[in-house]
């Protein structure tokens, strides 16, 4: 068979895919608010690429860490924003332009890697849940039950202080809670499409099961599971803010909004004269975080309408 | 089978979850420095105690791992989930003694995330695609989205700094002194309630300024959930047959949705509760820390930023209970009003 029919025979194949796209994308562009959403996480992308160049380090109490914000003194009370410091400076004297700008980095790093580790563990134990099915499926659901029984964070919270507080820490407590309710997705979908007949067929002539499940159910049966945890990286940064608010994340001075807002707590009253005189402490990496996790939202709650059935094609 | 069958299995049930979940913290304690572990078993004054030594091996701390989960288990049976030593308390003693604050706010907040929530989800499923409905999700976004301990910051920077219409913490100087002295009989532990009891209305409307905004909080925070799902299963009720034949029958668009529709779609509603308990579990640390409330709340916030580790499992488990019993009524009550579920 020569490469240019099997290519035809590809595209002949994927042509409801394509078509499901095309409307997919149709319904998209219809909505202003997946439209707003979309325009929200192209520009957060652009701000976390273009960090060396619109926040560019290089000061010397970053000590060559472009990650640590940097800062001119211990001095306690924020500054005013200046054209030195467009967006003022926190409590201990940390530039809150170049905190915000660099955080979005640390967003995207939290989310990407969190969304990853869920996407790892749910499918290894999903898949071998809803693959082997009988006592092994029995023993990984109990397990998922448990897991399932705390409230997310609060187990998340203390996860990392049993793992010692970091980013790091904050990361694998997320990834550690929150994989059990996608296990259940990749389960249910593996155990949807093992009865079709193409995966009959080919452990019919022989194939092992690894090579069926990564070749043959896997494909399948992942694409719903990773588009719902990517839409999820607004939640998880969401959560991942609430533990660096509570101390438990980043250390002081690493780029990163919920410890940003932390650092306001002190600030809120303002002065007798002017009780909003520190807004910009608060303000600022407050509208970071909120108008970063809308993004997810909006395009997540569009998706939700295309990816649902039932409202579909009305 | 009947509904107490179904309740007795569901029961039954129960009991491997509570195990599995004190497996799970086990596991974590294993996490620690013999040292912090022993403040797991302290229940009075570590000072009185005898020395670290003797701790360890009174409470078998060197032994095999099995012997060390019995005798864990049996204290946490025994009502002894440790000393925390933020606040130099047993930490039993301080849920206890915090129980009626935090419930306070869950008793204000829940109806008003339930219902108002509802009432947003069907009026905006009945104006699809109209103002109303485009308008109450916009606003669950927004809410879905705003991180609680700032949206707790914002509300306090213009009702309570700004303003001065609201202020923080749970009760005002002098209504606190007053709650605290032989006047004044305690006999919920909820201002709002005992000031009535006691004839005392200023009390119980001092309390409620200090309720706003952490409610304010926690509802905007939460509601979506409840706006979301009863939108789609009211959407997908009015497209039913009994509606059109509801209809048909020539019944008013009232008659339809609030003795018809509505009714259905309730049902998806009682599920999410679950989520519902999550969230306000989890909202409740922030907002008591955010807003200065001397509930279990605060006290786990303020655990988990001191590094307090029996406070913070204590806390753990004690939201794992908390949780798994929500879950269960959550269950039991919609057994009840849908047979479909304990017959299927």
């Amino acid at each position: 068979m020569s490469h240019k029919s099997r290519f035809a025979e590809f595209r002949a194949g994927m042509g409801p895919l394509i078509k499901e796209l095309k409307f997919s994308f149709s319904r998209i562009k219809k909505s202003p608010l997946s439209i707003m959403g979309i325009s929200i996480l192209v520009f957060f992308s652009a701000v976390a690429l273009l960090a060396p160049v619109l926040a560019p380090p290089g000061h010397p109490s970053q000590a060559g860490d472009p990650y640590m914000i940097p800062r001119d003194s211990y001095v306690s009370e924020p500054q005013q924003p200046s054209a030195a410091h467009p967006f003022g400076t926190a409590e201990g004297q940390w530039d809150i332009y170049y905190g915000v700008i660099w955080g979005t980095q640390t967003a995207f790093r939290i989310g990407i890697i969190v969304v990853a580790g869920i996407l790892a563990i749910s499918l290894v134990i999903g898949t071998i849940a809803g693959f082997y099915g009988g006592i092994i499926d029995e023993l990984l659901m109990r397990f998922t039950d448990i897991i399932w029984a705390f409230p997310g964070l609060i187990l998340a919270m203390a996860l990392v202080i049993a793992l010692g507080a970091s980013l790091d820490s904050v990361m694998l407590a997320l990834i550690l809670v929150g994989w059990s309710s996608y296990a259940r997705v990749v389960r249910a979908e593996i155990l949807r499409v093992k009865q079709e007949d193409y995966v009959e067929a080919a452990k019919a002539v022989g194939c092992s099961d690894l090579r069926v499940m990564v070749k043959h159910v896997l494909p399948n049966s992942i694409y719903p599971v990773v588009i719902m945890a990517s839409l999820d990286i607004g939640a998880i940064v969401l959560s991942a803010a609430a533990l660096s608010f509570l101390g438990l994340g980043a250390d002081p001075g690493y780029a990163d909004w919920g410890q940003l807002i932390s650092f306001s707590r002190n600030w809120i009253m303002g002065r007798p004269e002017n009780r909003f005189m520190y807004w910009f402490v608060y303000w600022i990496p407050g509208l970071f975080i909120f108008t970063f996790v809308l993004g997810w939202n909006l395009l997540g709650d569009a998706f939700r309408d295309i990816m649902d059935p039932t409202l579909r094609r009305r | 089978m009947g509904l107490r069958a179904f309740i007795i299995r569901r029961l039954l049930l129960l009991i491997p979850t509570l195990i599995g979940v004190t497996l799970l913290i086990f596991a974590v304690i294993q996490f620690f420095s013999p040292m912090q572990r022993v403040a797991l078993f302290v229940g009075q004054s570590p000072k009185e105690l005898g020395s670290f030594e003797l701790l360890i091996q009174k409470y078998h701390l060197n032994e095999p791992i099995y012997i060390q989960y019995v005798t864990w288990i049996t204290e946490v049976l025994k009502g002894n989930l440790g000393w925390s030593k933020s606040i130099n308390r047993p930490v039993t003693q301080i849920i206890v003694e915090r129980a009626p604050t935090t419930a306070e706010i869950t008793i204000f907040s829940a109806p008003v995330i339930i219902l108002l929530g509802i009432w947003l989800g069907v009026k905006s499923a009945v104006h699809r695609d109209k103002m109303f409905d485009h308008l109450s999700r916009v606003v669950a976004i927004i809410g879905w989205s705003l991180p609680t301990f700032w949206f707790g910051i914002i509300l306090i920077s213009i009702f309570h700094v700004g303003l001065g219409w609201f202020p923080t913490g749970r009760l005002g100087e002098a209504a606190n002194s007053f709650v605290h002295s032989d006047a004044f009989i305690r006999y919920t532990g909820l201002n709002t309630i005992d000031g009535l009891l006691n004839g005392q209305i200023w009390i119980t409307l001092d309390a409620l300024r200090h309720l706003v905004l952490p409610v304010v909080t926690l509802t905007v925070v939460i509601i979506a959930l409840i706006i979301r799902v009863m939108r789609s299963s009211m959407l997908e009720a009015l497209n039913k047959g009994y509606i059109v034949t509801a209809r048909a029958k020539g019944l008013t668009q009232n008659e339809v949705i609030n003795k018809h529709a509505r009714r259905n779609a309730l049902i998806p509603v009682v599920t999410v509760s679950g989520m519902l308990a999550a969230g306000m579990l989890t909202g409740l640390v922030i907002t008591e820390y955010i807003f200065n409330i001397p509930g279990i709340g605060m006290w786990a916030a303020n655990a988990a930023i001191a590094i307090d580790v029996p406070a913070v499992l204590g806390f753990t488990i004690f939201s794992a209970v908390i949780f798994v019993v929500a879950n269960l009524i959550v269950d039991v009550l919609y057994a009840y009003i849908d047979p479909r579920i304990r017959l299927g």
